[in-house]
């Protein structure tokens, strides 16, 4: 199915907060159902401008597949005036939802092929609607591997997931933290460190790579070294969005816009602005 | 039963190694064992050996004065427990400890610094492989220490 088209894209729809799940101490996850009237569908990979009333405006990945609900599933870190006012709805709140906007992961492109995801922090939330996309169809999808990389054992996004997915038989899962003491009995090294050892035909894999701008090229780097085309490694840029339709400016990389052009960019476009400081 | 050139063969540490230097690193190396729990290195004691690991987890860790050790990072199945020997004054810069049983190849390292000191070619070819390891280590190192995943 389509994404449907907007009819104003600056018109936000109104959405319940049905559910709020605490995921860290500085993130929760909302799930949306719309006032009235049914939610678009979108891609994984896409985002919604999430509008908290009276206090602003900002992106938001999805963090649910389509298929897997009625509503939009979004999960928000603390980080700002904006998303700190998301992060504190509770239940029953309201608030304004423009979207989807931007480019969707590689999904349906991915098949027949190995999928390698590479995420970062809370990278790992629009990634999960392309996993999920990805696990509900495994036969069509050669070797899958899911690579995060977190802070430290507190800060592991969605644990019950990578439990769900490290238990199937079909799935190469590895976590690894930047700093743990001698009580963590998993890895502990920066997430780039996993790529060699991971079981993937570099010339006939996507990689999906998520999370800070630094973590993604080095990752992208390492995935260069390991054979995979730069046309095949996907990256989710990140920019302040305001407009989400490519009008203001706010969001440009170079000759993009990440709300239009993006968020997901294969590297070969945009190999030559990630080492430009200036934008 | 598999000789240690062999084995040595099969590690892709040692991938396209030439074949005479490869029976000069046998003559250093040997199969061993840890259980889980005890060190294959603690920091400070000559850097007499270094271990190519083929089974199990080992923590790399540093030990501070009233604080619980600090894991730097962890290695496994195919991997370098030990880079210190390489260089003066060849002392162990950290702790290595097993964190579950581990099978291992260690490499006496005086052995083999001698006879890289006696063929400079094998010396060569070990840097080869030593030197990316390192800066890889060091490029993870500098991500860790950014802490890229922390609030600005």
């Amino acid at each position: 199915m389509q994404p449907q088209a907007l009819e104003d894209p600056f018109v936000p729809d109104i959405y319940r907060v049905e559910k709020v799940r605490r995921e860290l101490a500085d993130a929760v996850t909302l799930e949306l159902e719309p006032q009235s009237g049914t939610r678009p569908d979108f891609r994984p990979g896409q985002f919604n401008m999430l509008y908290a009333f009276g206090v602003g405006e900002v992106a938001i990945s999805m963090s649910a597949s389509a298929r897997l609900g009625a509503g939009f599933v979004h999960t928000v870190r603390n980080a700002g005036a904006v998303s700190g006012a998301l992060a504190r709805l509770e239940p029953g709140a309201t608030l304004g939802v423009r979207g989807p906007f931007g480019t969707g992961w590689p999904v349906p492109e991915a098949e027949g092929r190995d999928v390698l995801i590479v995420a970062g922090g809370l990278g790992l939330a629009p990634l999960r609607p392309a996993i999920q996309d990805v696990l509900a169809h495994r036969e069509r999808y050669g070797r899958v591997t899911i690579l995060v990389g977190c802070r430290s054992p507190h800060d592991i996004l969605y644990q019950h997931d990578l439990e769900e997915w490290r238990q199937r038989l079909d799935v190469t899962v590895e976590v690894t933290v930047d700093h743990a003491g001698t009580d963590w009995h998993g890895d502990v090294g920066f997430v780039t460190t996993l790529i060699p050892r991971s079981p993937f035909d570099p010339d006939n894999a996507v990689a999906m790579v998520c999370g800070p701008e630094v973590m993604m090229r080095f990752a992208a780097s390492a995935l260069l070294k390991a054979g995979v085309p730069a046309s095949a490694i996907h990256l989710s840029m990140e920019r302040n969005m305001k407009c989400a339709i490519g009008l203001c400016g706010h969001c440009q990389f170079g000759p993009k816009f990440v709300c239009k052009d993006g968020p997901v960019f294969p590297l070969d476009r945009i190999s030559g602005l990630l080492a430009v400081q200036e934008i | 039963m598999e000789t240690m050139d062999q084995i040595l063969a099969k590690q892709a540490f040692f991938a396209d190694f030439p074949a005479a230097f490869a029976d000069l690193i046998a003559g250093c190396a040997s199969n061993c064992h840890f259980k889980a729990g005890e060190y294959l290195l603690r920091e400070g004691d000559p850097a007499d050996r270094f271990f190519l690991l083929r089974e199990g987890k080992v923590a790399l860790e540093i030990a501070a004065p009233a604080r619980a050790p600090v894991v730097l990072t962890t290695l496994k199945e195919g991997q370098i427990v030990g880079v210190s020997w390489l260089t003066a004054p060849y002392r162990a810069e950290f702790d290595a400890r097993a964190m579950e049983p581990v099978r291992a190849i260690a490499i006496d390292a005086k052995c083999l610094r001698g006879k890289c000191e006696a063929d400079h070619h094998l010396g060569y070819e070990m840097m080869k492989r030593f030197l990316p390891l390192v800066v890889e280590r060091l490029h993870a190192t500098r991500m860790q220490i950014l802490d890229v995943y922390g609030q600005r």
